[in-house]
């Protein structure tokens, strides 16, 4: 079910083409990430959708209606920016007010709104601070209450967590999580955090130089990314030179020494993908060299020097004894965890 | 050696300050002590300056009314001043910051450019625009037949305030500019999104944080204004004479250096009285927006 629809989207700035054909069906109650590097085109497509630019072809429906038409203060849709965008001469209470004054709600009705509004963010009793005397953090949760307290039928976040520290940022994603669980409101968020994206929506939509990589839930975009860039811009990545050899029966796909059953479909040379976390060390495989390992707690991580280049291996620290540094080993992996894409020989 | 060391810091500050604080208290504190010693001496036709303690000449000031009158019009002529550049300086510089870059730089340089102009030549201008009926503007409307006689500019109120203004534009368009710096870029966008018309915008949201820098802008513009001298004397003269031009009179006309130097010492103990007083209610009303 259709709820926001964005339909073959592009936007030019002069010869430049920021956004292009970009597609997108989004249901209601959906928590949508935009994720790619600065450059992609992710902002202005919000910014598109929130009227501050009108796209240059194609159309943004909101409920079947033409949102391109309705100028950017009738949308009704809520907005966190990144750099919050309070209004530094009112306090926090008055800041989240200015929207339902807008809409002429009665005083009464205000007041307890806001109050609401503020006490689901956790910031119940700091009604009369003034912004500039709030942490990020806090000042973060106001400009999520006021964005939320006129009700929007669809909640923008751009880059909202960017400028708070690592553990903040942390506990903000889970809290934006929740709330948006609790009140069910239809979400964009804008962000060049892969774990951000990951961890907080329903489906990303992976862009790069302004057009979609992939559209895929967090699980699909990492297990099985489209394409090189999504592979390697959600997570780490090893990507192996093999041959697929259709002349062997059964066919065989070949990397160094490491060899599988052929998929179907391609042959010739092709690119192996397969996660860092996937790959175990076995008694025949993939030839490698331990050059670093560093142990990070949870887990270690293994720089090898492979057959086929460079390998990442990360191994869980379940007490089994590792491969030391210089120590010989075998890369092996399950082949339903890789994924195969064709490749052109320079 | 620690304590060497430590005597020696305390004094490197002092010493490091003393050329200028020997300049400032030179060129500055001496002059005006002086100044306000000299406005308590006595003076006469014949006898000239005697230096013995009186009250004289502040007494003077304060029962002849035709003091109160210059003072009363130099604040009016300085607070009119202010208010008009306010009212075209602060939508001037909004303007000018919604400009895109290379009209930004343009426009820029148009305003700044009279501070490059001296005084006297831009007041002059204004006098070949306005000044009679062989002002360049006057004559031109006359013969369109669109007045009967002259807009009359020299040695008028209305042509003091609006040559000063002219020149104090500068100060006030820097001043709310260097305000409107401090906004976030996407203030306008969160304002509009959450419902307010462009008229909202600027009432409820650009108004209110430029407000200080549209005050700071009025306490340099009235303070510059009060106390400018080549402006009141090319347009004003002998025939309407502000406090700095009364003084100047005073000391190199009459040659009643006292009276002049009382003159002098009661703009300025006025001036700082009120600039620093809404320097102080200014900060205190706009605390927030100040952090």
């Amino acid at each position: 079910m259709a709820f926001l629809e964005l339909d073959r989207v592009a936007k030019q700035f002069g010869a430049q083409t920021v956004v292009d054909d970009f597609s997108l069906v989004v249901g209601k109650g959906e928590f949508i990430s935009f994720l790619g590097p600065s450059g992609c085109g992710k902002t202005t497509t919000l910014q598109m959708i929130a009227g501050f630019l009108d796209p240059t072809r194609g159309a943004i429906r909101l409920e079947d209606k033409d949102l391109t038409a309705i100028h950017p203060a009738k949308r009704g849709l809520g907005i966190v920016f990144q750099s919050y965008a309070l209004f530094p001469h009112m306090t926090a209470a008055e800041n989240v007010a200015f929207g339902l004054e807008m809409r002429s709600v009665p005083r009464n009705e205000r007041a307890e709104r806001v109050r609401a509004a503020l006490a689901m963010v956790g910031l119940a009793g700091y009604e009369d601070r003034h912004p500039r005397r709030m942490s990020g953090g806090q000042q973060q949760r106001v400009a999520l209450a006021r964005a939320l307290v006129i009700k929007p039928s669809v909640l923008l976040l751009d880059e909202p967590l960017s400028n708070l520290d690592a553990k903040l940022r942390e506990e903000m994603q889970i809290e934006l999580r929740q709330i948006q669980r609790t009140i069910g409101t239809t979400t964009i968020l804008v962000t060049h955090d892969q774990n951000e994206a990951m961890s907080l929506s329903d489906r990303i939509v992976v862009m790069s130089q302004g057009k979609i990589e992939q559209i895929g839930t967090p699980q699909e975009t990492y297990e099985k990314p489209a394409s090189a860039f999504v592979s390697q811009f959600l997570g780490k990545t090893n990507d192996f030179a093999g041959t697929i050899d259709r002349t062997a029966t059964p066919a065989r796909l070949v990397a160094g020494s490491w060899s599988a059953p052929a998929p179907a479909g391609l042959s010739g040379a092709v690119t192996v993908s397969i996660r860092p976390e996937r790959i175990g060390f076995g008694d025949a495989g993939l030839g490698a060299k331990v050059v670093t390992r560093i142990f990070q707690g949870n887990h270690w991580l293994f720089q090898c020097d492979g057959e086929c280049g460079p390998a990442i291996v990360i191994r869980q620290n379940d007490g089994q004894p590792q491969p030391t540094e210089g120590e010989a080993v075998h890369l092996t992996w399950r082949p339903e965890d890789m994924s195969v894409r064709a490749r052109t020989v320079a | 050696m620690s304590a060497v060391a430590e005597e020696r810091d305390a004094r490197a500050p002092w010493a490091l300050t003393a050329p200028a604080l020997m300049l400032f208290v030179g060129v500055l504190l001496i002059p005006l002590a002086m100044t306000v010693m000299l406005s308590f001496h006595d003076w006469g036709q014949y006898k000239g300056i005697e230096p013995v303690f009186i009250l004289k000449n502040w007494q003077e000031i304060a029962t002849d009314p035709y003091y109160a009158e210059m003072f009363w019009r130099t604040f009016r002529i300085a607070i009119l001043t202010t208010l008009l550049t306010a009212v075209l300086g602060a939508p001037e510089a909004y303007i000018l910051n919604r400009m895109s870059g290379r009209w930004k730089s343009f426009f820029l340089l148009v305003i700044l450019g009279p501070l490059l102009i001296s005084v006297v030549a831009r007041t002059l201008g204004w006098a070949l625009l306005f000044g009679g009926n062989n002002g360049l503007v006057n004559k031109l409307l006359m013969s369109l037949g669109a007045i009967r006689s002259p807009i009359p500019f020299m040695f008028t109120e209305t042509g003091m305030v609006v040559a000063l203004a002219h020149v104090m534009m500068p100060f006030m368009v820097l001043s709310v500019w260097a305000a409107l710096q401090r906004l976030d870029p996407q203030i306008e966008n969160a304002a509009m999104s959450l419902g307010a018309g462009p008229v909202t915008i600027i009432r409820r949201i650009i108004m209110p944080q430029i407000m200080p820098g549209v005050l700071s802008g009025a306490i340099i513009v009235f303070s510059l204004s009060a106390s400018a001298f080549a402006t009141p004397a090319i347009i004003g003269g002998r025939r309407l004479k502000v406090a700095a031009t009364l003084a100047y009179d005073e000391f190199l006309n009459t040659l009643n250096w006292p009276l002049g130097a009382a003159v002098a010492t009661l703009l300025l103990v006025a001036l700082v009285l009120i600039v620093v007083g809404s320097n102080a209610l200014i900060e205190r009303r706009y605390a927030e927006v100040f952090r």
